[in-house]
């Protein structure tokens, strides 16, 4: 082990979401609209010379008991504009916005992430995601099409059409040779033709490749499927297994299937998603995470929590009292919609929930508190260097995706404390290296199609 | 009639950044910067240089397909995305990108012109694009190639879910009260529920009503089937005319097509596009639309007022057209943008300054105030 070479740590900052991670009662919190908020978390994370900037997607506001759900952040502005935004006041911050394939056309999506790695001078990059379902689809002109099966079916084809038409312009196209009045370089353009099962497109794409070639590919999904899919097509894995054993089992699980694929085991990079809370002392810090976790569970946010389990109307109990002895509506499981389904089968999660509040004396809150945690990092700033160390150099991760619980400078201290420590302990850069999001991640640059100078002879720019 | 004669209306001026310019060898001259068209710093040069001469938006082309043919410039960036890359390095002047409405997402159309607004604290635009091109059909490769009048009709659809969805919040919707934990007043979120015969969206927008309120729409008049949607439907309305008389007849039909759909002729601004080649005199001029005819090997085929000559003369023709009712403003294609953009803002604009008939400032801080436009009511907003 010690004659390894240090891993170098990968961390990106998440902006808030819409969920109940992120504290909107604060009186620090500022608008999850306005560029400003924006710029700042950006700017602050390429101060500390962070991999990059995160940035989710919505496309159909939540609804709970058949309502909009009004209890955590509302409303976000168009991922990508952001992104592109952000461009102009960062110089190597990577940019990664969610994308989701079932909602968006291969050409548009394509189009799009190759207009930001060109005007954010290669620092794209595309967190895909593929829920099918009818609600958010109520929004969009085919509605919710695609069985839920087929979604990474879909998926696959629509990254395989993206990078056929990346690989359609050679690097150098532009000649824009003014003497002989070609802009293109001829044959460096090339027509693609795809006729699959998800997408029929044809033509010459009209946007110049990006620094990258292919904008760097994020990919989420935790199932075997998607466990697989990353394994083939992603380059960053943005996991939700932040403890280190279940970090560790991850790692070795995903990183294992890419042999399978023919590749690298640093050709795929998997990054938790995690918290961070400080203190000046251990137990200062235990009590800063107790007191956020409280903001972040509002007695109606437990109800409605509780709610979504049981699949009925619990207003009339008492936040701060016992668990519901009513038992669970088990065919109610829509109650609420636009978020991540509850899996299980209800009753067994009520059971296990009243077993464990009678246990520890807890009411509706304190359980709701206990089993929403997200765990994270907790801690002095040495601790949090040293356990993020740990997760990195014994194989848990890669690195973090640090999720902030306030808008705009939750992560603020992060930078200022943990991140100095870990570039003493040599973990983590002090400067970029190189321009683009590949190079801060060690991803290699796509080579394009084979046999291009074949290619440029059979299929001239037409 | 407002724009009486003897006190005419300050003139709106706009201008197109769409490839080198106009011309299509406009990338073959020297100083075209032709080797950066696609490095967003050159754009934000030049929205600089549009900006120091104050004029109210520039608009960025776009389309889904490739230029055809082997000379002029070719390659596209998605002109949304340019448009946001250039807000944060601006101010004062409006961001218009077209949208196409053809083949994308009235939902996603919407929130992306929406966040352009809220990233440039409301100076987007909406150019609106249609395609009849079967080239870009095939990429999409959902439905066949449609014609103009089904292609306006379809964007006349997606007009009215995008601009229903930028309502979809009120304005005061966040309340972000702590005492009920409630983030937002739900009353004041509205489901759209548009049911056309091209699409179905639920809404309500998953982005709060843009700083605008309602992001100016701008419509070509490129077939009549536009010049109806443009009447009932624009804030902007860009029309082609090559003559005083056919412009006044132009916007008199648009102004008169606006009231018979119930609007106050005054909503809509009337913009002539002007194609612009500037020289000390009309001689250099000339001589430099010449050297450009000459790097093509064809005449420049342009389809509305094209002007080959001094700043004085250009500045002559906006006021002489103004003052007839034949412009509330023009739509200035530079043959080339390193060459005639320079010379618009440091010659005509301070002409039209001295004669009263441009502002010397920017009269707020949207497009809308520039354009002279009120801030819309929201449409959902409860009748008290």
């Amino acid at each position: 082990m010690s004659t390894r070479p240090r891993k170098q740590i990968h961390l990106g900052a998440h902006f808030p979401g819409v969920n109940n991670t992120t504290v909107w009662s604060d009186p620090r919190s500022g608008s999850q609209i306005d560029f400003s908020s924006f710029e700042h978390l950006a700017r602050r994370a390429e101060e500390a010379r962070l991999d990059f900037f995160f940035l989710a997607e919505g496309l159909r506001l939540r609804e709970h008991k058949g309502r909009i759900h009004d209890l955590d952040v509302v409303g976000r502005p168009d991922t990508l504009p952001v992104l592109a935004a952000l461009a102009a006041v960062t110089d190597r911050l990577g940019l990664a916005g969610t994308i989701n394939t079932t909602f968006n056309e291969p050409w548009e999506l394509a189009r799009q992430f190759a207009t930001l790695d060109v005007l954010s001078e290669g620092r794209a990059a595309w967190n895909l995601v593929t829920s099918p379902d009818a609600f958010t689809g109520a929004n969009f002109r085919r509605g919710g099409y695609l069985p839920y099966p087929e979604r990474y079916a879909r998926a696959a084809e629509v990254v395989e059409v993206a990078r056929a038409l990346w690989d359609s312009w050679d690097d150098d196209a532009v000649l824009a040779d003014r003497l002989s009045g070609d802009f293109l370089r001829p044959g460096a353009v090339r027509p693609v033709a795809h006729h699959g099962t998800y997408a029929d497109v044809v033509g010459l794409f009209p946007t110049p490749r990006g620094p990258q070639g292919h904008p760097v590919l994020f990919q989420a999904g935790d199932s075997a499927e998607g466990r697989d899919f990353a394994a083939a097509t992603a380059d960053v894995v943005f996991s939700a297994h932040s403890t280190f054993d279940a970090g560790r089992a991850f790692y070795e699980d995903v990183k294992g299937r890419l042999a399978a694929h023919g590749r690298d085991r640093d050709a795929l990079k998997i990054l938790p998603a995690t918290v961070v809370v400080l203190g000046d002392t251990p137990a200062d810090a235990e009590e800063r995470a107790r007191e956020i976790r409280l903001q972040q569970v509002s007695g109606a946010t437990a109800i409605a929590f509780l709610e979504q389990v049981w699949g009925r109307d619990l207003e009339a109990y008492d936040p701060d009292g016992p668990l519901p002895d009513v038992e669970p509506d088990i065919e109610n499981v829509s109650i609420t919609r636009g978020r991540v389904r509850h899996a299980k089968d209800p009753r067994a999660v009520a059971d296990a929930w009243r077993e464990q509040a009678a246990a520890n004396g807890w009411s509706i809150r304190e359980l709701v508190v206990h089993v929403t945690s997200r765990g994270g990092f907790v801690g002095t700033a040495q601790q949090v260097a040293d356990d993020i160390d740990r997760h990195v150099q014994e194989d848990a991760s890669d690195g973090f995706i640090l999720v902030p619980h306030l808008t705009p400078a939750g992560l603020d201290d992060v930078l200022d404390q943990v991140v100095p420590l870990l570039q003493e302990r040599g973990s983590f850069r002090t400067e970029y290296e190189g321009t683009t999001l590949r190079d801060h991640l060690g991803l290699a640059h796509p080579s394009g199609p084979t046999a291009r100078t074949e290619a440029r002879a059979a299929a001239p720019v037409g | 009639m407002p724009g009486t004669l003897g006190h005419p209306r300050p003139v709106h001026l706009g201008v197109d950044l769409t490839d080198a310019g106009a011309h299509p060898a406009a990338w073959r001259t020297v100083g075209s910067q032709a080797q950066r068209l696609f490095d967003a710093k050159r754009l934000v040069e030049l929205v600089a240089t549009a900006e120091r001469g104050l004029l109210d938006l520039v608009t960025l082309d776009d389309a889904f397909s490739l230029q055809p043919g082997r000379r002029g410039v070719r390659g596209r960036l998605d002109a949304a995305l340019v448009a946001s890359r250039l807000a944060p390095r601006s101010s004062g002047i409006g961001l218009v990108p077209t949208v196409t409405t053809t083949h994308t997402e009235p939902f996603h159309v919407s929130k992306a012109v929406a966040t352009i607004d809220h990233v440039s604290t409301g100076r987007a635009g909406w150019q609106v694009g249609w395609s009849t091109s079967p080239a870009e059909a095939a990429a999409f490769g959902r439905k066949d190639p449609q014609d103009e009048p089904d292609a306006v009709a379809e964007a006349d659809e997606v007009v009215e879910a995008v601009t229903r969805l930028w309502d979809s919040w009120e304005d005061d919707a966040e309340i972000r009260d702590v005492a009920t934990g409630r983030f937002v007043d739900r009353e004041k979120l509205h489901y759209v529920d548009h049911e056309g015969i091209r699409f179905a969206v639920k809404g309500p927008s998953i982005t709060p009503r843009p700083p605008q309120g309602q992001p100016p729409v701008v419509v070509r008049v490129t077939s009549p089937e536009a010049a109806d949607l443009a009447a009932r439907r624009a804030d902007v309305a860009r029309v082609r005319a090559t003559t005083r008389d056919e412009a006044v007849a132009v916007r008199e039909g648009l102004r008169a097509a606006a009231a018979d759909a119930g609007r106050h002729p005054d909503e809509l601004r009337v913009l002539v596009d002007a194609y612009v080649v500037i020289g000390d005199d009309r001689a250099s001029a000339q001589a430099r639309l010449d050297l450009l005819e000459d790097l093509e090997g064809v005449s420049w085929d342009t389809d509305s007022l094209t002007h080959v000559g001094t700043a004085r003369d250009l500045a002559a023709t906006v006021e002489e057209w103004s003052a007839a009712g034949g412009a509330d403003g023009f739509l200035l294609r530079p043959s080339s943008l390193s060459t005639d953009l320079d010379a618009v803002v440091d010659r005509v604009v301070p002409l039209l300054q001295r004669a009263g008939l441009f502002r010397t400032e920017y009269p707020g801080t949207t497009l809308r105030d520039t354009l002279g436009l009120a801030r819309p009511a929201n449409r959902y907003a409860a009748i008290a």
